[in-house]
């Protein structure tokens, strides 16, 4: 049988309390916190993060696709799979996609691993993330937040499995962006709830109802795409499910993460469930896609790094609205006096995609000392061109001192840098994230997390930082 | 060892050093012409007398044709050189070399720095600095050299609190003895208090922790040691040079505990050795250091070997350092009260080393000193290039 054979999740550090918004532009505000992709995250780096947290214990080089689900590539032309591909280090004989443009575009990636499963793929990595924007004062900028999923579609070891799936696509317009937009328009609510959400969802539970047979009794859980949970509530209620039977939307703990809003359900679904659940799981966007999973005895032997929940636990709330509004690019800051960062050249890039984006460094193979960055002459023993591939990510380290540099070009200073060394050897000095700075130490243990370094030109550029192990 | 040297060999008979600070109305070429023509005329000589020059900046200007030009010498050899913070030093060091070898009688080292004008704290190196691979580590200059402090009172058990304050009398030595020096950017003894609570700029370092941005020019002339007297009665010989430059190992292997700056431990160990100095405690007379951040000059204490590991800070507490203490350290105020124009510094270190020992030093002057060191550190604590060198009155 094919199924989800891994499941997990990436919810950014930093969130939000709503009240901030009240407080800032003097509107009510809804209650509860949305998560906000740090200064230094987007779509690209949630999802890669969300991959290391699914791939526990998975091998990344049986790995033989790797998808994106998103809304928000950084790129219209480049593919963003590609450099998730890159930070889970799964090797270049992979298949990669992008799915864009719709937020069903998270379920469509599944669908598409159950059909490469199916057709004998062994394992297939589905990533999902989303970073959207609401223009300020609006209610979108209070429901959404960011956010990541990710799943291995394969048929050895499912935690649950594709119990059936059926498809709804309808042209329908409720949100949009066109190719310039900076934040979402959307079309009047009632509208788009009553002829949309409701009728088009509606239609896809109805359908692979009528197709297995199965009602609503029969789920342990609907796990229903929400962007406002009151309309999510009375639709499932609608369908027939009880209030307990609806996994929870995110919405008071991280928001609505778009088209990763159902998958991070899911595995949050899947981090409570016990074997024999059938969990029926429902997108929403340009059509529905409803798909049902039949939880197995393997789900105990499976434990994302982290996971949803440890995720949502690890926060901090005391972002101000000024600094949600640095973190957008939505207010000017005064760089006058601050030197551009050049744009990358791009062939120095392509040289060390290795390094940066799989962080490899080398270990010498007559003393055994890793380094980083990647050299040719051992810096322990000199021997030359002695070196084995030695990758750093996933290393656990200390910090051996760190700083708050305040004068380097940040939106959001300090930038916080720390001389890193790993478990098993090797020194690393790189930025530090996610961390209070009050609270740093010598010996504080961290771990590496793939990051948007730099936005620079038209370029995002990806590496790892470390960070507080959360 | 095959640091042989050239101690006694050559020395320098004249000297020059513009003011440093904002000089909005000096180009490059101005500066360059005020230190070299100081430096000649000090020295006695013409400018036709010089027969080959070593330029040395950072950024300002490329090629010897930015000496040649300015100065209009007349078709003679002009090299332009670069190390990081060591690049004054680096372009005296090669000038002496040029000397020693018998290559050229007469040598002129320059350097020349324009910060000011780009209106930037520092230095715009972008592409240079970097592989431009769009990995580039987001840091700055006092930043890398923060990361000594808290490994520093970690290791010696000191509290934040203590700590800051041994820094911050490290910044008040300086400022104070810049304050006696008519060409320092800064001429103004500055409160413990004032300097611990200055503003952060790279935590626990404050802006009154970091040396200043200037412009500035500096110049020496160099000749055989043999043909010094002919000059002056009073030249200054040349004990040691070295520039040691790391392999970057302490950024990458984790015996290194940003505590100490290895390359200027082996600088030290190098030009002791030419000197044939073996207690620099109590033989070196005074110092020029590179108090380009506090915690900078706190480990260089101890890898000048003028401390003892881990007592540095004692030393600096107790007044060791100071202008009336046993081993002054930058008695003109440092790279703290000059600022820092890079392909200056190291000659202006070496400006003040010449006049003490020549007794020209003024209100800083120095009873009877012997043998003077200047030290340079370019780059960062665990990647650096660290310049040594050591000069005197006397010939052995």
């Amino acid at each position: 049988m094919v199924g989800i054979v891994a499941y997990g999740a990436y919810v950014p550090y930093n969130r939000m309390d709503r009240k901030r918004i009240k407080e800032a532009l003097g509107i009510p505000a809804a209650p509860g916190e949305k998560a906000v992709a740090g200064f230094d995250e987007d779509s690209v780096s949630m999802a890669a993060m969300a991959a290391l947290d699914c791939i526990n214990g998975i091998k990344p080089g049986e790995i033989d696709a790797v998808y994106l689900a998103t809304t928000s590539t950084p790129y219209k032309e480049k593919q963003s799979a590609t450099t998730i591909a890159m930070a889970i280090d799964a090797g270049s004989n992979v298949r990669t996609a992008d799915f864009t443009n719709s937020l069903r575009a998270g379920s469509t990636a599944i669908l598409a691993a159950i059909d490469a499963a199916k057709a004998g793929a062994k394992s297939v990595l589905v990533t999902t993330a989303d970073c959207r924007m609401g223009a300020p004062q609006g209610a979108l900028e209070q429901v959404l937040g960011d956010g990541a999923a990710a799943f291995v579609i394969g048929s050895d070891g499912v935690v649950a499995n594709v119990v059936d799936t059926y498809s709804v696509s309808k042209e329908f317009i409720d949100n949009w962006r066109d190719n310039n937009d900076t934040f979402i328009r959307p079309w009047e609510e009632r509208f788009t709830v009553a002829e949309g959400y409701n009728k088009i969802v509606m239609e896809a539970v109805k359908g692979i109802a009528k197709k297995t047979g199965l009602t609503p009794g029969d789920f342990a859980k609907i796990i229903l795409y929400s962007l406002n949970p009151r309309h999510q509530m009375a639709l499932a209620a609608a369908m027939g499910f009880q209030p307990a039977q609806i996994q929870d939307s995110l919405y008071m703990t991280v928001g609505s993460a778009g088209t990763a809003n159902a998958p991070m359900m899911l595995a949050g679904a899947l981090e409570e469930a016990k074997p024999g659940d059938k969990l029926l799981f429902v997108t929403y966007g340009d059509g529905s896609d409803a798909i049902i999973f039949e939880v197995t005895e393997a789900i105990s032997s499976f434990k994302p790094v982290r996971g949803l929940k440890k995720h949502i636990e690890s926060k901090a709330s005391t972002m101000t609205y000024g600094t949600y509004l640095k973190l957008r690019n939505l207010v000017t800051i005064d760089k006058s006096r601050q030197v551009e960062r050049l744009s990358p050249y791009v062939p120095a890039m392509f040289r060390n995609y290795k390094q940066n984006l799989s962080l490899y460094g080398t270990k010498c193979k007559v003393c055994g000392t890793p380094q980083y960055p990647r050299q040719r002459v051992c810096v322990n023993c000199q021997a030359k061109d002695q070196m084995e591939d030695y990758r750093f990510a996933g290393k656990k380290g200390k910090i051996a001192t760190y700083t708050l540099d305040f004068l380097a070009p940040s939106d959001v200073p300090p930038t916080v840098l720390g001389a890193i060394d790993f478990e098993g050897g090797g020194r690393m000095i790189c930025e530090i994230s996610d961390c209070d700075p009050a609270a740093l130490e010598i010996g504080m243990e961290v771990e590496m997390s793939f990051r948007r370094l730099y936005k620079v030109g038209s370029f995002s550029t990806y590496f790892w930082k470390a960070r507080p192990i959360r | 060892m095959a640091s042989k040297g050239i101690k006694d060999k050559v020395a320098i008979i004249g000297m020059g050093c513009t003011k440093f600070g904002e000089l909005w109305d000096k180009s490059p070429a101005d500066m360059l012409i005020d230190s070299a023509y100081e430096a000649i005329a000090d020295a006695g000589i013409e400018p036709k007398d010089i027969d080959a020059y070593w330029y040395g900046t950072m950024a300002t200007n490329i090629s010897g044709l930015s000496v040649s030009i300015p100065l209009k010498s007349q078709y003679k050899p002009v090299s332009r050189l670069e190390n990081m913070c060591a690049t004054g030093s680096e372009a005296f060091r090669n000038a002496c070399y040029a000397v020693a070898s018998g290559a050229y009688d007469i040598a002129m080292a320059v350097g020349v720095e324009k910060l000011k004008d780009s209106g930037i704290s520092g230095l715009d190196i972008r592409g240079i600095l970097s592989g431009n691979d769009g990995a580039d580590i987001n840091i700055t200059a006092p930043a890398g050299f923060s990361f000594i402090a808290p490994a520093y009172f970690k290791k010696y058990g000191l509290d934040p609190k203590q700590g800051k304050e041994v820094l911050a009398r490290i910044a008040w030595k300086n400022h104070k003895n810049g304050a006696l020096n008519p060409k320092a950017q800064f001429r103004r003894e500055v409160p413990m208090e004032n300097i611990m609570k200055s503003p952060m700029i790279a935590a626990p370092l404050g802006i009154m922790d970091c040396s200043g941005v200037a412009d500035g020019s500096a110049a020496a002339i160099i000749v055989r040691a043999e043909d010094a007297k002919k000059f002056r009665s009073d030249p200054v010989y040349v004990k040691a040079l070295t520039c040691i430059t790391g392999p970057g190992h302490s950024g990458m292997y984790q015996d290194y505990d940003f505590t100490t700056n290895k390359e200027t431990c082996y600088a030290a160990i190098d030009a002791y050795q030419q000197a044939g100095v073996t207690n620099p405690r109590e033989q070196i007379s005074m110092a020029e250091v590179h108090d380009c951040f506090t915690p900078t000059e706190l480990i260089l204490y101890e890898d000048l070997q003028f401390s003892e590991r881990g007592k540095g800070w004692v030393d600096a507490m107790n007044g060791f350092f100071d202008l009336d203490g046993k081993l002054p350290v930058n008695p003109d105020g440092g790279l703290k009260s000059f600022g820092h124009p890079i392909g200056a510094s190291g000659l202006r270190m070496l400006y003040e080393m010449y006049k003490q020992l020549q007794g020209k030093a003024d209100k800083r002057q120095l009873e009877n000193p012997k043998l003077g060191l200047t030290h340079n550190l370019g780059g960062l604590p665990w990647q650096s290039v660290a310049f040594v060198s050591i000069v005197g009155k006397e010939l052995d």
